[in-house]
Formats: structure tokens, C-alpha cells, sequence
């Protein structure tokens, strides 16, 4: 009797649920609140309410609200692949946003492309990704690094040695550098792969001073790895540092006590020291003003990060997109994601590349000077994700469901 | 000379990673035979105490770490006198406690400190040596984590406190009814082992992201020098970590990092195949001949 009365309870209450799904549109997010990579990654969560809180309050999309179904991943692989199946065939959500490492990133994006789930990565990566389904709206090496290897190489000096984290993105993004700098006449004087658990770094320092580099490279992620800087600092290595990662990920320099971090220089598409360095125009107004709402809403943020656009720019786009086809039908949005579509974001302009599925990007070169004070020595305007496009990738005429890189391109 | 130097900074930096890494478990594993999985949360407790108590009060590096020490061993006295007591000969169970302790611990840290929290600045300055330049600190630690052992095998090995641990610990019913007060001798011997693992916390908090997993960092490391230094730690644990970190050492240095790990793994995997009591049970053996 009492086993009856709850199936019958319980299937009332799906019932209605299932109702009240219909009203709004199902956003699916998983990312990693807790574990390695949770520091880079709440803000990033904030930013998604942030943008569907603006929206809903607005009328929402097609006169629908926008409905956040939310899971943590808990910075594992294998969380984000059971919470990806939960989110298609149980919450049946209209579309996915999320992941931070590039290694949880391609876990899940089989699964997306399997269901034909719409499915937005929106973190800086290692690049080409070319999936008619998947959309990326961070940026990627042709932006971070073209602009970034070059400068440094011009004015430090011609030797470059990378470390980098052990994995797809690390392996990845150092085989980027490694391309920039022979296009640019420069040498590579050494190399090394760290895995993520190792947290001592004497003997990596050792092998790095006995090379003598002019810039050093350093791709490292999360916590454990992060503990590089403190020891290289206080081994006195001194060696200008370039990378793509840290600052506008994690907030290194605001989190650990100087001098680790002093005279690293890294390429991001926004932080929110943006405003506070750059005093008037467009880029100052435009990151104040985001600032500005995102502290009303989470006024004890620690740190309002470049990931953190990302992901407010993503849920836009969606909107956008489905407001243009009409509907959320997974190719549908596609194709309006395909004509074009512009976000006005906390650092400008970013619009979607047809070809690639990846976003234009204003580019900031960040310094970490004395005191981890924040300057920002040049500014790249548009910088466009060119290299998938140049290479072959052309999404909006040619489905593909792959990942590229420089010695693997696409094959015409 | 330097490249003597450097070979010595290189090996001396991992051995006392180990040496620090293994110690306070040493005492809980090696010697009580808890199967402690909560080790890195006491050296997390450790790190936290020192950084924590560094910052809001503003106290001097090692007045704070005394703090974090202190504070660990609270910690481990606490842990003992409500759940560890009931584990006493129950290794299996106690993984499971231990396990559950070290999840409600992290996550507490989580929940309390945030994701991250702001590091200290590694104290002393460095020096160069030609091309090379190191960290006084990390010679420091070396230096530091020989004079710790050597503390502790003394404090077991030499004083009487150490002779009733040791024998309370291989026979409690017999050290009861020679007039030992068990309760109190378990109650101390596990506290020890709490701080040291506070002190490795301490000595490393400066030098580290701060993080409610900082000291998942230390446990592999922990678990493979206990084990590999056998059942008797005190005297196998320098000759453990002086070989795992030889092994790490050369292979990193002709090798990398990746090919360092893998090897260090399988070097204990055939330790505890041809010397399965460890460097202590063949360093004993040969005594006894």
C-alpha cells in the first residue's frame, strides 16, 4: 500500500515536472566546483547565473525562461561523463555548457556529439577542436600565442624553454610554441612535461638553469603544479616568464605572495584589472560596467576572471542564436550560430567564426611586475582564430567532428 | 664541485620530501599499524595552522608553524580520544575511518577556506653557484628532516617512554597487566605522529599553493617510504628514502618527470617482492648474523 502511494506520488510530481520543462529552456552546466580546478571555475558558474538572470529578467528567450540544471563535476573525468548522460537523457536539457581541462573537455564531447547535443566549451585551450556541435568561445593558441611568443621573444631574447603540464592540452599548447618559435627564428633550448601530481620542482629548476633560456614557457595547471613559482622564485631563477594560463585563470598573482610570480607575462581576453589599468575608452567602460553587475550579484567573488567572460558570452550567444532560428532545435541553432552572430562582451566584440565554431577575441598582454602589481603593455585588437579555417576546418559546409593541431591538421 | 653541489641539492631535496612525507606516518602506520589515509589531512591541518594563524595574527614564520604543529596535534588527540581508540588492532576498519576522516576533513577546509588560500613567501634568500642558483631553504629542509628522524628514533629507541611504547604496541594485554598505562602511551604515540605530520605540513606550507589538497601531495610519497622501510621504521626510513629518492633522482635527470614517477613505483614494487620486511628487516637481519 505504502509502495503504491509513493509510486503514485512520485509519478504525479514527474508529471508536473515535466510540465513546467516545457516552459522554459533547460540549460545543462557542468563544471568543476570543487576539486583541482575549482579556484579557476566558480567564477566562471557565476558568470553563467549572471547571464541567465539578465536574460530572464529581460523576457527570457522566445518568451521562455532560461532554466540552469547544474552538476559538479568535481574536477573528474568520469564525473563529467556520468553527469553528461544524466543531463541528455534524463534531464533532457536544450544544451551544454562546460568543462575547464581539455582532458574533461574530450571526455564529454563524444557523448555530445553521439546525442547531437549542442555543447559549448568555454575556456582558453590548446585549439583545434573542429565540431559541427561544439562551439568554443575562449581562446585558443593562434590567439594567445601569435601575439604573445613573438613579443617576448623580441624583447628578451631568441632561446625559449617550455614546461609543461603532462596531458592533451599541455602537450598540445607546447607543440604550438614550439611552431611560433622556429616561424620566428628563435631556438628552442628545452623542453620538459610535468605531470599534474608532481608539487617539487627543484631538480625542473636545476634543468631549466643549466639551459639558460632567455623566456620560459610555462604551461602548468592546477594546484599541485602551481607550486612551480613560489619555488622558483625562491631558488632565484629570474627568468621572464610567458604563458597563457595563469592570472587570467586562476588568479595566481593575487593568491600568492610576491615576488613568485614577478615579471610573468600572459595573454588574456579579459581580467578585471582591465578597467582599473586601462583608465578611459571602450575597454575600461565595458569591463567596469561588467564588474559592476557581477559584484551585485556575487559581491564576495575573489576574483572575476577571463573564463568568467567566456562563460557569459557563451549563455549569450545561445540566446541569440535561438531567438534567430526560432527554436531550440540542436541544427537549427547551429545554423544561426553559423550566420555570424556578435556578443558586445566584457571585453568587446567576440563573434563566431563560422568555419571553426570559435570566437574572435580582443587579446590583453598582461604583466606581473613588482608587488604582483598588474600592467598591460599592448593590446591586440580582433585577433581572429584563423588557423583551423586556413587549415581546412569549414564546419558551416563540411561536418567534422574532430581535434587538430599543428603536425595533425585537417586533411583537405 | 658545482656539478658535486648540485647532485647533492638535487638528491638532498628529495629525500627530505620523503623523509618529511613518511614521518609522522611512520609513527601511525610503521609502528601503531593504523592504516592511515587521513595522513595528508593532518599535514593539510598543519599547512592551514601555519599559514592561517601566520596571516590573521601576523606572527613570525616560525612562531606560526609552532602554531600549526600545535594545532595538528590537538587535532590528532581529538581524532584519537573519539574514533581512532576503537581501532586499535582493527587495521581494516581503520582504513575505512581514516578514509571518511580524511573526506570530511578536505572538504571542511573547502567549505571554510575557499578553494585557495593566500600563500606565505618562502623565508631565507638563495645563493648562486656559477650558473646554478638554490633555494636556503630547501638545504634548510634537508638538513632539518635528518635531525627530525634522528630525534625520533632516539625518543623510541633510547628513552623509556620509547621502550613502553614499543611494548605496549606489540603487546598491549601483557604491558597492561605489567602496570603500563596503555590508554595514555596509545593517546601520546598517536599524538606524536599527528604533529610530525603538522610539522611536514608547517615546513612545506611556504613553499606551496595553498589548497584544501595540499596534502594529497605527500601521501603516495608517505605510504611507499613506510612501506618500503619495513616493520621497523625508525631504522629503515633513511635507507627507504635515500634509495626512492635515488632512483627519482637519476631517472629524472636523464629522463623526465613522468619516466621519475613511474620509476620510483615500480622500485617499491620490487622492494616489497625481494625484501618484504623492508630495508629495516634486512638491515636488522644482517645485525642479528
Amino acid at each position: 500500500m505504502k509502495k503504491i502511494l509513493i509510486f503514485l506520488l512520485s509519478s504525479f510530481f514527474m508529471f508536473f515536472s515535466n510540465l513546467q520543462a516545457a516552459d522554459t529552456i533547460k540549460l545543462g552546466i557542468l563544471e568543476d566546483e570543487t576539486g583541482n580546478f575549482a579556484i579557476a571555475v566558480v567564477p566562471k558558474i557565476h558568470a553563467y547565473e549572471l547571464a541567465v538572470k539578465e536574460i530572464n529578467a529581460n523576457g527570457g528567450v522566445l518568451g521562455k525562461q532560461l532554466e540552469i540544471v547544474r552538476y559538479d563535476t568535481q574536477s573528474d573525468n568520469r564525473r563529467f561523463q556520468e553527469f553528461a548522460r544524466r543531463l541528455i537523457k534524463k534531464d533532457k536539457v536544450d544544451v551544454v555548457f562546460g568543462a575547464f581541462s581539455s582532458a574533461s573537455r574530450e571526455s564529454i564531447r563524444g557523448i555530445m556529439e553521439k546525442n547531437k547535443m549542442l555543447y559549448f566549451y568555454n575556456n582558453q585551450y590548446e585549439g583545434g577542436v573542429c565540431s559541427k556541435t561544439t562551439f568554443m568561445t575562449g581562446a585558443v593558441p593562434e590567439q594567445q600565442f601569435s601575439t604573445l611568443v613573438p613579443w617576448m621573444m623580441e624583447k628578451y631574447g631568441k632561446n625559449v624553454y617550455t614546461i609543461a603540464a603532462d596531458y592533451n592540452f599541455g602537450q598540445i599548447s607546447a607543440e604550438w610554441v614550439r611552431q611560433i618559435v622556429k616561424e620566428a627564428g628563435g631556438t628552442m633550448v628545452g623542453e620538459e612535461f610535468i605531470p599534474l601530481d608532481v608539487s617539487q620542482y627543484s631538480q625542473t629548476i636545476q634543468k631549466i638553469q643549466k639551459a639558460k633560456p632567455d623566456v620560459l614557457m610555462t604551461l602548468l595547471v592546477g594546484a599541485k603544479q602551481a607550486s612551480f613559482y613560489e619555488q622558483q622564485a625562491s631558488a632565484g631563477l629570474g627568468i621572464p616568464m610567458a604563458t597563457s594560463i595563469n592570472v587570467g585563470q586562476a588568479y595566481e598573482h593575487r593568491r600568492f605572495a610576491p615576488p613568485a610570480l614577478e615579471n610573468m607575462y600572459v595573454t588574456v581576453n579579459y581580467i578585471q584589472e582591465v578597467h582599473e589599468v586601462i583608465k578611459s575608452g571602450e575597454f575600461h567602460d565595458k569591463s567596469k560596467d561588467y564588474v559592476k553587475r557581477f559584484r551585485a550579484l556575487y559581491p564576495n567573488e575573489p576574483y572575476i576572471n577571463m573564463e568568467s567572460a567566456n562563460a557569459y558570452n557563451a549563455i549569450y550567444m545561445y540566446a541569440k542564436a535561438v531567438e534567430k532560428a526560432g527554436t531550440t532545435d540542436t541544427m537549427k541553432v547551429v545554423s544561426a550560430l553559423e550566420s555570424g552572430i556578435t556578443q558586445d562582451g566584457p571585453s568587446g566584440v567576440v563573434t563566431m567564426d563560422p568555419k571553426s565554431h570559435h570566437g574572435s577575441h580582443t587579446i590583453f598582454l598582461v604583466r606581473v611586475g613588482k608587488g604582483h602589481t598588474v600592467t598591460i603593455p599592448k593590446i591586440w585588437k580582433d585577433i581572429q582564430p584563423y588557423w583551423l579555417g586556413d587549415n581546412g576546418c569549414d564546419l558551416a559546409n563540411k561536418a567534422d567532428y574532430s581535434q587538430y593541431t599543428p603536425s595533425n591538421p585537417p586533411k583537405n | 664541485m658545482v656539478f658535486l653541489f648540485n647532485i647533492f641539492y638535487q638528491f638532498g631535496d628529495s629525500l627530505a620530501f620523503l623523509l618529511l612525507a613518511a614521518i609522522g606516518l611512520a609513527v601511525i602506520f610503521g609502528m601503531m599499524k593504523i592504516i592511515n589515509l587521513a595522513h595528508g589531512e593532518f599535514i593539510t591541518v598543519g599547512a592551514y595552522g601555519t599559514v592561517v594563524s601566520g596571516k590573521v595574527l601576523n606572527l613570525p614564520l616560525p612562531i606560526a608553524m609552532a602554531f600549526g604543529v600545535l594545532i595538528t596535534i590537538i587535532f590528532g588527540l581529538i581524532l584519537e580520544k573519539f574514533i581512532i581508540r576503537y581501532l586499535y588492532g582493527r587495521p581494516l576498519d581503520s582504513v575505512v575511518a581514516t578514509w571518511g576522516i580524511s573526506l570530511i576533513v578536505s572538504q571542511s577546509f573547502l567549505v571554510i577556506f575557499g578553494p585557495s588560500y593566500e600563500g606565505l613567501q618562502t623565508p631565507m634568500g638563495n645563493f648562486q653557484l656559477g650558473e646554478f642558483s638554490y633555494s636556503e631553504y630547501r638545504i634548510f629542509l634537508i638538513f632539518f628532516a635528518l635531525f627530525l628522524l634522528m630525534l625520533l628514533y632516539y625518543l623510541f629507541m633510547k628513552t623509556s617512554f620509547g621502550t613502553l611504547a614499543r611494548a605496549t604496541i606489540e603487546n598491549p594485554s601483557i604491558s597492561s597487566s605489567m602496570g603500563v598505562d596503555v590508554k595514555n602511551i596509545y593517546t601520546t604515540t598517536f599524538a606524536i605522529g599527528a604533529g610530525l605530520a603538522g610539522v611536514t605540513g608547517a615546513l612545506y606550507a611556504p613553499t606551496m599553493t595553498i589548497v584544501p589538497s595540499i596534502g594529497q601531495a605527500f601521501i603516495v610519497s608517505a605510504f611507499i617510504t613506510v612501506v618500503t622501510a619495513g616493520a621497523s621504521p625508525f631504522i629503515g626510513l633513511v635507507p627507504a628514502a635515500a634509495f626512492l629518492g635515488t632512483v627519482q633522482t637519476t631517472v629524472t635527470f636523464f629522463f623526465k618527470s613522468t619516466i621519475g614517477l613511474i620509476a620510483i613505483l615500480c622500485a617499491v614494487i620490487l622492494i616489497i617482492r625481494y625484501l618484504p620486511n623492508g630495508f629495516s628487516g634486512l638491515i636488522l637481519k644482517k645485525k642479528s648474523k
